[in-house]
């Protein structure tokens, strides 16, 4: 057995790096078991002429396709959104935007302003803090002064227009409506060791360049340096109990696939809205038949994605195609809930700069759009870097037929139980969906785009995985306190997007670090008196 | 050419599908997708789609009634429209290995207009753009909803 821990952390993604690095400063011993393993700048993509194929193979965004040894297979057959994820150091940091905006001061706050859903028991001033030093630890770009904000002052400039930033800018201003260059973890000036960014264009899966901020190579040296130990190449089994339902630790494979047992004081959970349910309910004793700290029932219920309706078109002027980060702007002029549309709450737009020539081909093939034969090359030169897209970022709303079970069947390399979803998208999000491609629509008329098209839901647009063990006070009907401690185990925690009480509509990454950094804080400030 | 998950036959019809979906052209001076070095690229990257594929062209030759590649031209055609209307996924999968491969030879990068290089380390430059577009926008009031 190896020795005692004071702190385990499973998953050194967005939040368990967060977390790691926030309780470094106690000098209590932390391990963090990852799955994956580190990924070299060389790695990624942008190193070689294969840059786009390798988005359908090695770095695919999709697990069930990428299939690499340390991916885990989901069960997504049951869901018209399948999940987007990496797993490595940094988790899905590596397979991100970018796209950095803050959950808004009314999405914590939905039952009392639309009558929906539930409030959260933390709200945005409490997390301002922490958003504020999670913006200065992961270094985001973006521009002071957006109305649709409460004011805070990004680090670094904001990233380029472009050509295609400022067609659409013309076309909102036409409109009247908002528009703002985004906030981005994407290094527009030289930012602690990190080089700024020279548009390589390919940033989704990983940057060569390292100017786009994964917490690999944000907050892991620091936690590193502060004396956290991070274990790669493991994968937990389960968590397990003492005899008085306390979690006692964890049993992992390690990367010669041997079994260990882990003893920890405390246990964290940071493995995203789909692997903490899923190794919460492979956590199965006598005290937790239904999986640990799930006396609610509600582990693994509630999952939400943000379906996100895309739509585009092709104006006639060439414009930035590939190269710079895909995502500099939004809108948020249709984000607080309007009484006077058949849907409440709202979407953010975020707007696209324009996709590599095979991926255009790829999808213009798929859509009908470019032919086989001797036209071929005529109509794929109208299309190539003619592209403009925006996409409406749904709120997702908790339902609890929504869910992450475990498949009867598959199973990880491991011999693990593989996670199952169950998904559907509701009325509420339908009518916000077809909302958000009308006014998509109204946008490409007035940029002067023609050839217009729509995915919607975009099938692989599973990147936010939320909501499967809930926060709240009341222990029937939510998983982890206002603190992210469980109810029922307490010295088990949970950081990731799981503990989300409902989505906003926006990329979760901002919120999930400010959430993971607040409740470090909530530990250190409790440490006396953690378990009582 | 030769493929360890492909047998001779669905070698041949697979290079001459290619060439009907790209063909070569002069007038943009590019080879089609049957181009020797082209289709060599595709029959090494068959990767994760090659059940795929396999699936595919053995569809192919059931439509075609023979080797694809033997058929004369008008009734080649005629197996290409059928299978295109009929061959889902496995096809999808085909067509993207096609293209996969055919963009990013750099013969047809140069037609394009592209540069046949990685993206790092020389990147792109993007223009910065006019930021006074946002002056209408910085003049709004606040239009976040308050909650105390």
């Amino acid at each position: 057995m190896l020795d005692k821990v004071d702190v385990l952390i499973v998953g050194s993604g967005a939040s368990g790096a967060a977390v790691a690095w926030s309780l470094a400063d106690t000098r209590m011993r932390i391990v963090c078991l990852e799955q994956g393993d580190w990924v070299k700048p060389t790695d990624y993509p942008s190193n070689g002429r294969d840059w786009e194929a390798r988005l359908f193979s090695d770095f695919a965004i999709n697990p069930n396709r990428r299939a690499r040894p340390t991916d885990y297979p989901i069960n997504d057959a049951n869901s018209p959104i399948k999940v987007v994820n990496f797993n490595g150091v940094g988790g899905s940091t590596i397979m991100y935007t970018a796209h950095f905006p803050r959950m808004h001061p009314s999405d914590f706050k939905v039952r009392t302003l639309d009558g929906v859903a539930d409030d959260w028991p933390v709200d945005y001033a409490t997390l301002e803090p922490y958003f504020a030093e999670n913006d200065r630890m992961m270094g985001v770009s973006g521009l002071a002064g957006d109305p649709a904000y409460p004011p805070h002052q990004p680090p670094m400039p904001p990233l380029p227009l472009g050509k295609s930033g400022a067609r659409f800018g013309k076309a909102m201003n036409q409109l009247g409506w908002h528009w703002w260059p985004s906030d981005s973890t994407i290094a527009t000036s030289d930012y602690e060791g990190r080089a700024r960014c020279i548009n390589l264009g390919h940033c989704t899966p990983g940057c060569a360049q390292g100017a786009k901020a994964s917490t690999d190579i944000t907050y892991w040296p620091h936690a590193i340096r502060a004396g956290v130990e991070l274990r790669t190449m493991c994968r937990v089994r389960e968590v397990t109990v003492d005899a008085s339902g306390m979690a006692s630790g964890v049993i992992y494979y390690d990367a010669e696939g041997k079994e260990q047992f882990q003893p920890a004081e405390v246990v964290i959970l940071a493995c995203n809205g789909v692997g903490t349910p899923r190794l919460m309910l492979n956590s199965v004793s006598a005290k937790f038949p239904n999986g640990i700290a799930n006396s609610s029932g509600l582990v693994g219920k509630n999952l939400m994605f943000h379906p996100y309706a895309q739509t585009y078109g092709y104006v006639d002027e060439p414009l930035d195609g590939n190269h710079g980060p895909p995502l500099c702007l939004w809108s948020q002029e249709f984000y607080e809930t309007d009484r006077k549309r058949d849907f409440v709450r709202g979407y953010t737009f975020q707007f696209g700069r324009g996709v590599g020539a095979i991926m255009e081909a790829i999808i213009s093939s798929n859509a009908g759009r470019l032919p086989w034969g001797d036209d071929h090359h005529s109509v794929y030169r109208k299309l190539l870097n003619h592209r403009i897209s925006l996409s409406a970022i749904c709120e997702d709303l908790p339902e609890e037929h929504n869910r992450v079970t475990l498949d009867p069947d598959l199973k990880d390399s491991s011999g693990i139980p593989a996670p199952k979803l169950d998904y559907t998208i509701s009325a509420n999000s339908l009518k916000m969906m077809d909302h958000g491609i009308a006014r998509a629509k109204e946008v490409l008329a007035a940029a002067g785009a023609s050839n217009i098209a729509v995915e919607s839901p975009i099938l692989n647009g599973g990147w936010h995985l939320l909501g499967t063990a809930r926060m709240g006070t009341d222990p029937e009907r939510s998983v982890v306190n206002e603190w992210g401690r469980c109810h029922d185990v307490k010295n088990l925690f949970i950081v990731d997007g799981s503990i989300w009480v409902t989505s906003g509509g926006v990329n979760p990454t901002s919120t999930i670090q400010a959430l993971a950094l607040y409740i470090a804080d909530s530990i250190k400030q409790r440490l006396a008196n953690l378990f009582d | 050419m030769q493929n360890q998950d492909l047998s001779a036959d669905q070698v041949r019809d697979f290079r001459a599908l290619a060439g009907m979906i790209i063909p070569a052209s002069a007038v943009y001076d590019v080879p089609g997708a049957d181009d020797d070095k082209i289709f060599d690229d595709i029959l090494r990257n068959l990767e994760r789609d090659r059940d795929d594929i396999r699936r595919a062209l053995s569809h192919l030759a059931a439509i075609g009634g023979a080797a694809f590649a033997d058929l004369e031209p008008d009734h080649r055609a005629d197996a290409t429209k059928a299978f295109r209307e009929v061959g889902g996924a496995p096809l999808a999968a085909l067509v993207r290995v096609v293209l996969l491969c055919y963009y990013r030879d750099d013969r047809v990068m140069r037609s394009l207009g592209q540069e046949a290089r990685a993206p790092f380390p020389r990147g792109h430059v993007v223009e910065q753009g006019d930021w006074s577009l946002l002056d209408p926008v910085r003049a709004r009031p606040p239009m976040y909803r308050t909650v105390d």
